[in-house]
């Protein structure tokens, strides 16, 4: 019946689509050989253009990614231990949608190529997707079958076939499930025992059908051999004809083999289950290496993948583990408010120690505190500069690989540390000791309150140890060096931003927003700067006109006047050095906290770069896990069964170091995203209170001079 | 004279005005109006900056004013450049806080406060040139201008040699020693001051960019950046606050204390010129003194005659430079308060909207969740 539609192309697909499924729902055996024609079509095609297999593993994807989502989550989440059997169930029929969906996906891609690529193959590809589609109803009638046959098997069965679907809906290793599978199928499949095996087989043919695009060109020669395996299964019983397709399909893909002998021995699962994964490994191998390219879909399809996969030896726990995964932004949130604690830090009485060039300032580092972490509730060391740089060093070694923003020190400042080194008493150098001591609390601070940081143990070891071990190596964050160093940074971050295309969109419109948010602070910083510029030159110019002021008083004749003038003189002084106060404000407040903060963003930067690094990792791994398979498949081919072996280890090697890397991949991200928000919250914060400060410093500035205004206008009036 | 007693057409000196001022290419028009004593029926006219030249020139040439030259005349501003993007530093450099403010505001001040000056002095308030400047619809002429520049050309260049003579009167040495003093002193405060004006000018500037650049920092993507931006607006509110701040204690500044130190050296200046005119009529006098004792006995009686009407001149001058130099320190003095008071009372009031308004913004800050 089949093969008649084969030959003769049908002038409405949609029609003999129908007629099909109807066949298939009748009879398993036209199915099975529908699968074949199926794969036949593919060969052709993909033979013929050859640009087809990364066309048409794309639409699937978005197929795979977001239905599942939904339809896997909702009964994972609600399903009781005890209802494990029929959330399977429930499960296997969501699956089904989704196949079929895919399978439509399919079919499109599959005539598209074909109007490409010509006349010749046309009849085989029409009926290819139709025999496709028909598929589906085929497994759930081997469902319904088995749910005859006996009815603890099926349920049974229904579970561990819905986690063969989920694997390959999700195109992942599914370990968990894989292993978990055998289990299921030994507990109640006595009896059930070929019901499964063709429902494996059913699956088989699935992942074949996938397959095809990836072993398209081996696969090529095999072509001809389509008419003779469909009238075999044609002739044969179920069982038959799919042990008749693997055949057929052993003879390039061994891997095919032991998926049968499993499927007919139970005792032999492991392997099997060994076979299938292999196989499903190709698949997604390949598809990975070209989802990767783009798009959060595949992030996003992986998570969802890692999920189901993990907790599947019992649904409640995956239940539970898939908890989590959505631990969304208000939950990070909620953790934010609980990090209060007590603990004050203060950076006082900087000192200059030794002389000359090896000279040094030592600052008294203060610490008070309720915190069990400490000794004692007050304490005091004494630190020098490069102190402060080793803790940082020491920290962002530790805690910059896995994502967390690590608050810079202040840079080191060779122009004014010589100075402070050279120079007696000279007010420049007063001012850069003070600005350094106000930047090295601001830094401890900083690194205290962040909640992690402050746990660890040199962060403890820095407050409380009488002598630490002097810092070495801290030469290199010099100044210029740590400002080149941030840059590079940036550099690195900016090409490898054009390599990964960013798999979350959150963390691109974050990368983008850090980087404008740069640009705009450096701006600010240069305005204030002229700001204080300009204060620092008014407080100079006022105290030149309160010179000349003071000059015409002495020299004014008229007694009153000259008093005036004198008085006139002083509040002018007094003015002046409210300009001084307040140019100081300005720059300890604001130029300050936005120097600060453009470091700050330079941190921030550096964990996206950290995130990027983890997710090459991850993809390093998976480049070399493909081509690991790859290596096994041409051995396959090659027929060399004792490197096949070693090949495998190493495939299994390879496979965890993914999954390893995609976790810390995934830990990374996870602790970036928390850690940006944290420090958007604590920018926010941070602004307010330096902006409340630096008001409060205007309106204080306001009332001295209304005080001293008042003070002078009964002089102003006493003139007679 | 004559003519002006009779009329009782003096103008009464408070009530000039300078209401209004038009730019046309380089040329200032200001429109002036008066009343005079004896009537409330005001008078306005449209005159140039050439047309105060005249007036000035008319003052300084009045011939039948007993000791002239001893009156310290009201000085005139510089003439106005108004092409002012051009020459805006060149407009500092001779106008000082004259060539601030807007529309000539402080400018038109000065002027005014010259013509209230010269109307309420009491010899130079009877001359006819200030009453054809206030009352004749006609420009009044403009052939003088040359003639006073080289006066002062020639001035200069006697100044260098008279300045330093010495006085016969106690009184007036020491009025001169002070006067170059006082005259220096308020000429280097005047220009201090004028760079602490600017200076504050440029620190507005400076916080208005800082306040503008302050809104670019917004972005409503997510809700810490709407509060991080939103902090970012109240920062920029509260730089605007100080801009607004600086703005007006500037504008104070010039149009109080700044216009009076202006005015001040200005005046210095024209009590030195009086003083050495005096100087001049000096040496002119010691010289006729020399020739009518060295004079041959057919020439004595001429030079005799001639060095009295010197003597009696000089003594006239000195008589008057004694009486103006005392009006003009009660003037002063009474002045330099009046400015000095305003200047106070207007920073003390702009100090007190700002910490109003600063103490507004702080307690909007406090309240604000972040």
């Amino acid at each position: 019946m089949a093969a008649s539609s084969e030959r003769s192309p049908p002038p409405f697909p949609e029609s003999e689509e129908q007629e099909l499924e109807h066949d298939l729902e009748e009879d398993e055996e036209d199915s099975e050989e529908g699968a074949d024609i199926f794969t036949g079509g593919t060969l052709s095609d993909s033979a013929m253009d050859p640009p087809l297999p990364v066309s048409s593993s794309e639409p699937p994807k978005d197929i795979f990614s977001e239905p599942p989502a939904d339809t896997f989550k909702d009964p994972l989440n609600k399903t009781s231990a005890e209802k494990a059997a029929s959330g399977g169930l429930s499960k296997a029929q969501a699956a089904v949608p989704v196949k079929v969906a895919a399978d439509e996906e399919l079919d499109d891609l599959f005539s598209d190529s074909l109007g490409e690529s010509g006349a010749a193959p046309v009849t085989d590809a029409k009926i290819a997707p139709l025999l496709d589609l028909g598929e589906e109803p085929q497994k759930s009638d081997v469902i319904k079958k088995g749910a005859g046959k006996d009815d603890a098997s099926t349920e049974v069965l229904s579970a561990p076939q819905n986690d063969v679907i989920k694997k390959d809906i999700f195109e992942e290793p599914p370990k968990g499930a894989a292993k978990d599978l055998p289990t299921d199928i030994k507990d109640g499949n006595a009896a059930g025992k070929k019901p499964a095996s063709t429902d494996l087989f059913g699956d088989d043919d699935d992942e074949d059908l996938f397959k095809e695009p990836l072993g398209a060109m081996t696969k090529k020669p095999q072509g001809s051999l389509f008419t003779e395996a469909k009238s075999e299964a044609k002739a044969a019983r179920p069982e038959q004809s799919n042990s008749a397709a693997a055949d057929l399909f052993t003879e390039e893909a061994f891997t095919v083999t032991p998926v049968v002998a499993a499927a007919k021995s139970s005792v032999n699962t492991s392997s099997k289950t060994n076979g299938l994964h292999s196989d499903e490994e190709d698949l997604f191998a390949e598809a990975t290496v070209e989802l990767s390219l783009d798009s959060p879909h595949n992030d996003r399809r992986k998570r969802e993948a890692a999920k189901p996969s993990a907790p599947a030896p019992s649904l409640s726990a995956s239940a539970s583990t898939s908890k989590p995964q959505p631990k969304t932004l208000e939950e990070l949130e909620e953790e934010e408010k609980e990090d209060t604690f007590d603990l004050n830090i203060s950076v006082t009485n900087p000192e200059k120690v030794g002389d000359g060039m090896n000279a040094y300032m030592a600052y008294k580092v203060s610490t008070q505190t309720s915190l069990s972490m400490f000794r004692s509730k007050q304490f005091t060391v004494r630190r020098r500069f490069s102190d402060f740089l080793g803790l940082y060093e020491k920290l962002s070694e530790k805690h910059a690989q896995n994502g967390y923003i690590v608050p810079p020190p202040p840079e080191k400042s060779i122009l004014g540390m010589t100075k402070v080194k050279v120079g007696k008493e000279d007010p420049s150098s007063a001012e850069f000791v003070e600005r350094r001591r106000a930047a090295l609390e601001r830094y401890l601070h900083r690194v205290v309150s962040h909640p992690s940081l402050l746990q660890d143990p040199d962060v403890r070891e820095f407050l409380e140890k009488e002598e630490l071990p002097r810092a070495v190596s801290t030469q290199a964050l010099s100044g210029a060096g740590f400002l080149k160093m941030i840059n590079k940074a940036t550099d690195a971050v900016s090409k490898m931003t054009i390599k990964m295309n960013e798999s979350d969109v959150w963390f691109e419109e974050k990368l983008q927003e850090v980087e404008s948010e740069d640009q705009q602070l450096r701006k600010l910083h240069a305005m204030v700067e002229s700001l204080v510029n300009h204060r620092k030159e008014l407080s100079v110019n006022t105290a030149m006109f309160a010179k000349s002021v003071a000059m015409l008083g002495s020299s004014e004749d008229n007694t009153a006047l000259s008093r005036a003038l004198s008085q006139l003189a002083e509040v002018e002084d007094r003015i002046e050095q409210l300009h001084q106060d307040q140019a100081s404000n300005d720059f300890f407040i604001f130029a300050e906290l936005l120097a600060d903060y453009i470091r700050l963003l330079g941190a921030v930067r550096a964990c996206f770069d950290q995130r990027m690094k983890a997710w090459q990792r991850w993809q390093d791994a998976q480049n070399m896990l493909q081509k690991k398979r790859e290596t096994e498949a041409k051995l396959l081919w090659a027929n060399k069964p004792d490197k096949l072996q070693q090949a495998k280890d190493e495939i299994v090697e390879w496979e965890a170091k993914v999954s390893q890397y995609e976790r810390e991949f995934e830990r990374v991200s996870a602790t970036v995203r928390k850690e940006v928000i944290r420090f958007e919250k604590e920018k926010s914060r941070d602004f307010k209170k330096q902006i409340i400060r630096y008001l409060e410093s205007l309106l204080q500035s306001q009332q001295q001079l209304i005080k001293y205004w008042e003070a002078f206008l009964p002089e102003a009036k006493a003139i007679a | 004279m004559g003519s002006n007693e009779d009329s009782a057409q003096s103008v009464n000196g408070s009530s000039i005005k300078i209401t209004d001022v038009t730019q046309d290419g380089d040329t200032l028009t200001f429109a002036i109006t008066s009343q005079k004593s004896s009537s409330s029926a005001g008078v306005c006219v449209f005159r140039t900056y050439e047309d105060f030249e005249w007036l000035q020139q008319g003052l300084f040439s009045q011939e039948d004013v007993p000791g002239l030259q001893g009156v310290i005349f009201p000085p005139l501003p510089s003439k106005p450049l108004p092409s002012t993007s051009l020459s805006q530093a060149k407009a500092l450099k001779q106008l000082g806080f004259l060539a601030l403010g807007d529309e000539w505001m402080i400018y038109c001040k000065a002027l005014e406060l010259y013509l209230q000056q010269v109307a309420a002095h009491t010899t130079l308030s009877k001359s006819k040139a200030l009453y054809s400047f206030l009352n004749s619809s006609e420009s009044p002429g403009k052939q003088c201008g040359k003639k006073g520049i080289l006066n002062r050309l020639s001035q200069a260049m006697e100044e260098m040699r008279k300045e330093g003579h010495k006085d016969v009167d106690e009184f007036f040495q020491s009025e001169r020693d002070s006067s170059t003093n006082l005259s220096a002193l308020f000429k280097l405060s005047t220009e201090k001051f004028l760079d602490v004006v600017l200076n504050k000018q440029r620190l507005a500037l400076a916080c208005g960019h800082f306040s503008t650049s302050l809104h670019l920092c917004v972005n409503q993507d997510n809700p810490t950046a709407v509060a991080f931006s939103k902090i970012c607006l109240k920062l920029s509110d509260i730089i605007e606050a100080v801009k607004i701040n600086y703005e007006k204690v500037s504008d104070n500044d010039i149009s109080t204390l700044g216009l009076g130190l202006d005015l001040e050296s200005r005046y210095q200046e024209a009590k030195r010129e009086m003083l050495f005119r005096r100087t001049c009529k000096l040496v002119e006098l010691e010289t006729a003194n020399r020739n009518s004792e060295r004079a041959k006995p057919n020439k004595k009686a001429i030079m005799e005659g001639v060095q009295k009407a010197t003597q009696k001149e000089f003594d006239i001058i000195s008589s008057v430079a004694k009486q103006e130099i005392e009006h003009y320190h009660r003037d002063r003095v009474s002045l330099l308060r009046d400015f000095l008071i305003c200047w106070c009372e207007k920073q003390l009031s702009t100090a007190r909207e700002s910490s109003a308004l600063l103490s507004q913004h702080l307690d909007a800050c406090k309240k604000f969740a972040v």
